[in-house]
């Protein structure tokens, strides 16, 4: 069975009207196109990191699939929708993360807002408890469900607006910036459970980040959107080879040994302090961090490591010069 | 059956939500307080210079609209409400709409859900305060109290509708001070807060008449009071009704203009 694209968007166009002051009472015009004729589509089940420097249009985009923006021009559709004439049968079938705003009720315990979107999307309640129930389990929520949701901390408020977006089980799943401001290990347990979730209920998966971490462990494609324009559509691994996109681990030795060149898959990009800290640049799908670590540690004695990650608008703009 | 559950939800959701701040509470039927000794004083004092009656208020029934009035504000919420205009602003207003409801339907049910909880706890203290000092003049029978209430419940209604309206503006207005003191100015002018409407001179009570802000709390509380009775009262409820029916229609109409053609603010 061939089932229709989850997202299919065509010459989509969204231009906004920035009035800025001239003087005391003129005022100029300017258009500014957010979105300037963007086509793709995203098939049925699939995961995308859709990435682009601050401003390129993100969110933008994610606003008009969701219907919350209505296009200048071209089409859109989400789930076989046109997102803003059916905004809410949309909105019944996607879940939507934005990460710095809040879907849960800020004054009152976090188990209130999951009744309340049980009764928004007519849950029958016995499947909501259900379906509650192994969403608080995966992503931990029971210590702080009794929590007014202004108490909680960044990372159990992120781990609820999954929990609440997920709740009626949709078929697609925004993240826009789900990852902004958490901490390795909270990014961490939210990664493996967004893995999870896809493997066990098929969900797609759209997801916009700065952290290309992210798009590595949970998307297959990526689209890489600037100044409104699509300007790269493929695998990471292909994006890293337009641009060259490496991550680099920085090992701070217990002893300074001399340089770790030949480390397989990596480069020796730096020795500092005699050779107690060195920088090792490697990409991403050819090898993983684990694996140079693990090569590292049969030469020397690791005390401390850090990874510098590729920095999304310098991997934007080596993609704007090598085209 | 899935509106009305999502709007019995909403509606328990914003009684929970206002019952959460105790203190606040207390602290606003504090202020009815005082504020009603003080309006019973001005309001006993100015029928007394009248000769002891003033457009059928005594005394008395004079002191009992100005507690009553007192005791209503808090649930009609005749004061500035932003929280719409203020989602708007920061875009915070994209999480409302990425929601399979009906927008101004959700915000009408805990804005319902708010008004009820605050019926007792900021009506009652300034209703004790009135029987102990001045004496209530409250009807002895249930009819207008059933109105009363009827009347309440849509001067509520009309309240949120004309906020509601007054917030949407948010989608073009940057700065929305000017336009919501403007509007509270006006509620206080004419929704009979400050002295019945009763007492306007016959110009200045048609603008009233002419102007949903009676039907806020002029309505209600000639209703309670047993002042209008009859055909009158049920023309009164009529009158609320189709405000409820204009504003609300123009709120709806004006929502959606401003999500066509306005930016959601933010990233």
């Amino acid at each position: 069975m061939t089932e229709q694209p989850i997202i299919e968007a065509e010459g989509l166009c969204r231009d906004f009207t920035v009035r800025t002051p001239l003087g005391r009472f003129r005022r100029a015009k300017r258009t500014v196109h957010a979105v300037a004729d963007l086509t793709f589509s995203v098939a049925h089940g699939a995961a995308v990191g859709y990435i682009g420097a601050n401003g390129a249009g993100k969110s933008t985009t994610i606003k008009m699939l969701t219907g919350i923006l209505v296009p200048t021009a071209g089409t859109v559709r989400t789930c076989g929708l046109e997102p803003h004439r059916r905004r809410k049968e949309l909105a019944r079938q996607i879940g939507v993360v934005f990460g710095q705003r809040s879907q849960l009720w800020w004054d009152l315990p976090l188990r209130e807002s999951y009744r309340a979107l049980a009764a928004v999307h007519d849950l029958d309640p016995a499947r909501a408890r259900a379906r509650l129930g192994e969403l608080v389990d995966r992503l931990d929520l029971a210590s702080f469900l009794d929590t007014p949701v202004r108490q909680l901390s960044l990372g159990q408020r992120i781990r609820g607006e999954i929990a609440a977006a997920l709740l009626h089980s949709p078929r697609l799943l925004v993240l826009d910036e789900p990852t902004i401001g958490l901490d390795v290990l909270s990014k961490e347990r939210l990664r493996v459970f967004l893995v999870e979730e896809r493997a066990a209920h098929g969900t797609s998966l759209l997801l916009t980040t700065h952290d290309m971490d992210d798009v590595q462990r949970l998307t297959e494609r990526v689209l890489v959107v600037d100044k409104g324009r699509m300007a790269f559509d493929g695998t990471l691994t292909g994006l890293v080879d337009v641009v060259g996109a490496q991550r680099v681990m920085v090992v701070d030795l217990v002893e300074a040994c001399p340089g770790l060149d030949q480390v397989a898959g990596t480069e020796l990009v730096g020795v500092e302090a005699g050779g107690l800290r060195q920088r090792l640049a490697f990409t991403p799908g050819r090898t993983t961090a684990a694996q140079v670590l693990a090569a590292v540690a049969e030469r020397a004695v690791v005390r401390d490591l850090a990874i510098e990650e590729p920095d999304i608008e310098d991997v934007v703009r080596k993609l704007y010069l090598a085209r | 059956m899935h509106p009305l559950r999502t709007f019995a939800v909403f509606t328990a959701l914003g009684f929970r939500r206002f019952s959460a701040y105790r203190l606040a509470t207390a602290a606003g039927a504090f202020t009815n307080t005082v504020f009603g000794l003080i309006k019973a004083s001005i309001t006993v004092g100015v029928i007394g210079a009248a000769g002891g009656e003033l457009a059928g208020y005594d005394a008395l029934t004079g002191a009992t609209y100005a507690w009553l009035t007192q005791a209503i504000i808090a649930p009609v919420q005749i004061f500035a409400w932003d929280e719409l205009a203020q989602r708007i602003r920061t875009g915070d207003i994209a999480v409302d709409l990425a929601r399979p409801v009906d927008l101004q339907m959700t915000y009408l049910a805990g804005d319902l859900g708010r008004a009820a909880f605050q019926v007792l706890p900021r009506g009652l203290p300034p209703l004790v305060a009135g029987a102990l000092v001045t004496g209530l003049a409250l009807p002895h029978t249930a009819l207008p109290y059933l109105l009363g209430a009827l009347a309440l419940l849509l001067g509520v209604v009309v309240s949120f509708l004309c906020r509601w309206l007054v917030n949407i503006a948010a989608f073009w207005l940057v700065e929305l001070r000017g336009l919501m003191t403007l509007y509270v100015v006006s509620v206080g002018a004419f929704s009979g807060v400050l002295i019945p409407v009763h007492w306007f001179p016959s110009w200045l009570a048609s603008v009233a008449a002419a102007s949903p802000f009676p039907s806020m709390v002029q309505t209600p509380v000639d209703l309670l009071m047993g002042r209008v009775e009859g055909a009158p009262a049920l023309r009164l409820l009529a009158v609320q009704v189709l405000w409820v029916l204009m504003i609300g229609v123009a709120g709806r109409v004006a929502l959606r203009r401003g999500v066509r053609t306005v930016v959601v603010q933010g990233g």
